[in-house]
């Protein structure tokens, strides 16, 4: 377990800056939700910019505030999860060599390397402690916030910087509509569950969160536990894992005040969800915020800024709610995600 | 007392072996795989050398035992073979109570299908088999569904300290009592994406390299898999397993220095080696050995070289790269080099830097020039440094006496 | 030789991403790396693609870089003595 103690997040949505939590909610029809950027001078020097792609632009930024907030100078480990990296680069190398292969420039390779959002935060910090980074779909936010929190029980470090990144292209989104992971036209984020149809609505986002082993000033949450099955032809049922991840908390299902899922939209897969709430949590008020930041692979870094913003505010805006039941207290939230039914993962977090 | 880590099985395939017993003939008989670039076809085919596992997509679907099918990718078949080898040498199959693992590294991905089907994926749906096999978690999960693992599964991608990483991780999860064994290490295919990456740096050599030598001149790059089975000592109580060794240090630091450049005095490299001694509980003095990362490049050799200076002062060990003959593979050259390391506390050899001439001027040690046999190895430290300035050191010891770690399955 | 000068230099500006740069800004004799442009190493491979790409000139060794690329004028000499 470590405390939340900062937060930096660029998303879709008005995250940045000191703001009432989801007071303004932005609305879309599109074919993916892009994230709404900062003046990246107010955080990056434009000489060292200048070559960064955006992908690398938004993590750097999102990091530096969560480390502003949290007042932190010096994290003890940086780890970044991204399920594809910098796409954009990757697609600027991938233009050139299939075109014509010849006179490739290195910025996009280097930049295409997937830790190199870890590293460049290293590098504007001069911090040379642990760092890594994990690549594994929906499983990569949360494989670094195990390693994090492990950290923090190997007491080898007291304050880690954890971030949650990815971004999208129009190209990657029209390659991987081929495969019936999104939408196959604009749709809006509002009206998304009336939707119906398989596939999911896109997005993006760079979230980074500060961990601590001491609660502060600018505590959000304490967040408890992470736990990732795989589910391979039906080896992983829920009742499995839950009663022990909980239990090890000393909580029980029935202890549990709100469960965030990452319905996305899908009419193929969202039904996992919703035969998980009616199985585990019946009766309890289910929230969801996908329709906010799209679906991504590490859109659970979206998942846990909310879970966070309602346990600090103690207050569960209309717009995360997907069924109508107003939990008695706002106390212990269970975040599940899962990826086309084989990724699953929960987190808990509690208020403090 | 902490948890301790044993290695109970590995596997590899890379240009110098298709498995664990090859690899270890031909560094025994000094033979390097270097050579062209065959089963690309690259502008830069006839230009560079490098380490190719010398089998055509159907050859390893066959050793895979998978019937060729649209969708897997170089990648994942090369870390199917290796990871297999390794997971039957430590019956991960049998006792499945025991919370297994499988952490895998690579940083290519699908990419080597990737970039043959771009056009098409683009533009037509002939290829869409392939579209979900380009990240990096493809290979992962393809490894983890074949065999079996399941209780926790990840994908590290820090470079070329990759692979080490995720051996590194596996320890740390065993220790912290999350898993009770472990199947890490990397995997990763030559793909025209990197070949063209690391020649628009200019940081290749066209000749093979000459790690630690003067007149160095770059990397070869290479291709393959490794995989390492780590251990609890509860769980070899119960697979009854023989360790091969044990793995008792591990480190990561940041250069923080710039994105494709180590610190001339190598910091992070200094500070991953001392954090991965001490941890070990071991002095400089013991360590007989150190494989290095040694690619070849002016900048790493001279940083690591200023580093292990820094770390051993007048005593430095042995050193030698094994790059020269496997090449660098990337993000599997941290679990690679494991193994070859390994090889050295199994047999009691040390491996040759080959192609050494010339002392580099900067630094006061060359590394070993010819193979030892016969020569008292009983703590290894293992070397990867990447990119984006992530260094990582292992440190594996001899295996200890059968009876003096765990009462044995009769 | 002055028209291959203001050339480079909206070449390397649009190279090297210099947003904030204008090609006033720069003077042709200013060290490119070091002071001057702030530039580096990853700046340098950068301008080695522009020599080849633009001008069909190939430069085999990095190393040789430091001095072509010293400022915008001597990459402009190199360019008239090797240009193909």
């Amino acid at each position: 377990m470590a405390f939340i103690n900062g937060i930096g997040l660029i998303s879709p949505q008005n995250t940045i800056g000191s703001r009432e939590f989801l007071s303004e909610v932005v609305e879309y029809t599109a074919d993916y939700l892009k994230c709404i950027e900062p003046v990246y001078r107010t955080y990056i020097d434009p000489i060292q910019s200048r070559r960064m792609s955006r992908l690398i632009k938004m993590g750097i930024s999102a990091a530096k505030i969560s480390m502003a907030e949290a007042g932190l100078t010096m994290p003890d480990a940086i780890i970044t999860g991204t399920g594809l990296g910098s796409v954009e680069d990757t697609e600027k190398i991938l233009g050139e060599i299939t075109k014509e292969e010849r006179f490739l420039n290195p910025t996009p390779f280097i930049q295409s390397t997937y830790n190199t959002i870890s590293s460049q935060v290293a590098i504007q910090l001069k911090c040379h402690n642990y760092n890594s980074t994990y690549v594994h779909r929906t499983f990569s936010f949360e494989s670094g916030l195990i390693d994090g929190l492990m950290q923090i029980e190997e007491q080898t470090a007291s304050h880690v910087l954890i971030g949650a990144i990815d971004e999208m292209t129009m190209n990657h989104l029209q390659i991987t509509r081929r495969i019936g992971q999104w939408k196959m036209h604009p749709v809006s984020n509002m009206t998304l569950l009336e939707n119906k149809t398989p596939g999911a609505l896109a997005g993006e986002g760079a979230a980074f969160f500060v961990l601590g082993v001491e609660k502060t000033g600018t505590t959000y949450a304490d967040l408890k536990d992470v736990k990732t099955c795989i589910n391979f032809n039906g080896s992983f049922k829920p009742e499995m894992v839950l009663p022990s991840f909980l239990g090890n908390h000393g909580i029980t299902m029935h202890d549990i005040d709100l469960v965030l899922l990452g319905t996305n939209g899908d009419h193929d897969f969202d039904p996992v969800y919703d035969d998980f709430a009616r199985q585990f949590f019946p009766g309890k008020a289910l929230g969801w915020y996908k329709h906010l930041c799209g679906e991504y692979h590490t859109a659970t870094g979206f998942g846990l800024y909310i879970a966070a913003g309602v346990l600090k505010n103690q207050t569960y805006p209309g717009i995360l709610h997907l069924n109508h039941v107003t939990p008695p207290r706002l106390k212990n939230i269970l975040i599940y995600n899962h990826f086309r039914n084989v990724n699953h993962a929960f987190m808990l977090v509690q208020g403090v | 007392m902490p948890r301790r880590i044993f290695i109970t099985g590995y596997g590899i395939i890379s240009c110098i072996g298709n498995n664990i017993d090859e690899n270890l003939s031909s560094l025994l008989r000094s033979k390097p795989g270097l050579g062209k670039i065959r089963h690309i076809d690259t502008l830069l085919r006839d230009e560079l050398l490098v380490g190719e596992v010398s089998k055509t997509q159907d050859d390893l679907f066959a050793m895979a035992g998978i019937a060729p099918v649209e969708g897997y990718s170089r990648n994942a078949l090369l870390g199917i073979i290796a990871a297999r080898e390794a997971s039957l040498q430590g019956r991960l199959n049998e006792n499945p109570e025991l919370k297994t693992g499988l952490i895998s590294a690579t940083t290519v991905g699908g990419m080597d299908r990737c970039e043959l089907f771009y056009n098409d994926f683009l533009t037509n749906d002939t290829r869409n088999a392939h579209i979900d096999s380009y990240d990096c978690a493809d290979s992962t999960e393809r490894i983890a569904s074949l065999l079996g693992i399941h209780d926790f599964i990840t994908t590290i991608s820090t470079a070329c300290s990759s692979a080490a990483n995720s051996i590194m991780l596996g320890a740390r999860m065993i220790r912290t009592g999350r898993l009770d064994r472990v199947l890490a290490g990397g995997c990763e295919s030559l793909t025209k994406f990197h070949l063209n990456g690391f020649n628009a740096l200019k940081i290749l050599d066209k000749d093979p390299c000459k790690p630690f030598d003067q007149q160095r001149a770059g990397i070869n790059l290479g291709e393959g898999a490794a995989y390492l089975v780590l251990e609890s000592e509860e769980s070899l109580e119960k697979s009854g397993n023989e360790p091969l060794c044990e793995l008792v240090g591990w480190g990561n630091a940041c250069e923080a220095f710039h994105q494709t450049a180590s610190s001339p005095d190598g910091t992070g490299a200094y500070l991953a080696m001392k954090k991965a001694l001490d941890l070990s509980g071991l002095q400089a003095g013991d360590i007989d050995y150190v494989n290095a990362h040694g690619t070849g490049t002016d900048n790493n050799d001279l940083s690591e070289g200023r580093a292990i200076e820094k770390l051993f002062g007048e005593r430095i060990p042995k050193i030698s790269s094994t790059k020269p003959f496997t090449g660098h593979t990337t993000s599997a050259a941290g679990s690679t080099e494991a193994i070859l390391s390994i090889f050295c506390l199994q047999h009691q050899v040390i491996w040759p830097n080959l192609n050494f001439r010339e002392q580099i001027s900067e630094l006061s040690f060359s590394p070993v020039e010819k193979l030892l046999t016969n020569v008292p190895v009983n703590a290894v430290m293992s070397n990867s440094f990447g990119f984006g300035g992530n260094d990582t050191s292992l440190i594996f010891k001899k295996a200890g006496e059968k009876s003096k770690i765990v009462n044995r399955k009769s | 030789m002055e028209e291959l000068i203001e050339k480079l230099k909206k070449e390397v500006i649009e190279q090297l991403n210099l947003e904030d740069i204008t090609p006033d800004d720069i003077n042709p004799d200013s060290p490119l790396f070091g002071e001057g442009l702030g530039l580096d190493s990853i700046d340098a491979l950068e301008l080695i693609v522009l020599l080849e790409k633009n001008y069909g000139i190939k430069i085999e060794d990095p190393k040789d870089g430091k001095k072509i690329f010293h400022s915008i004028r001597t990459m402009a000499e190199y360019i008239m003595e090797h240009k193909k």
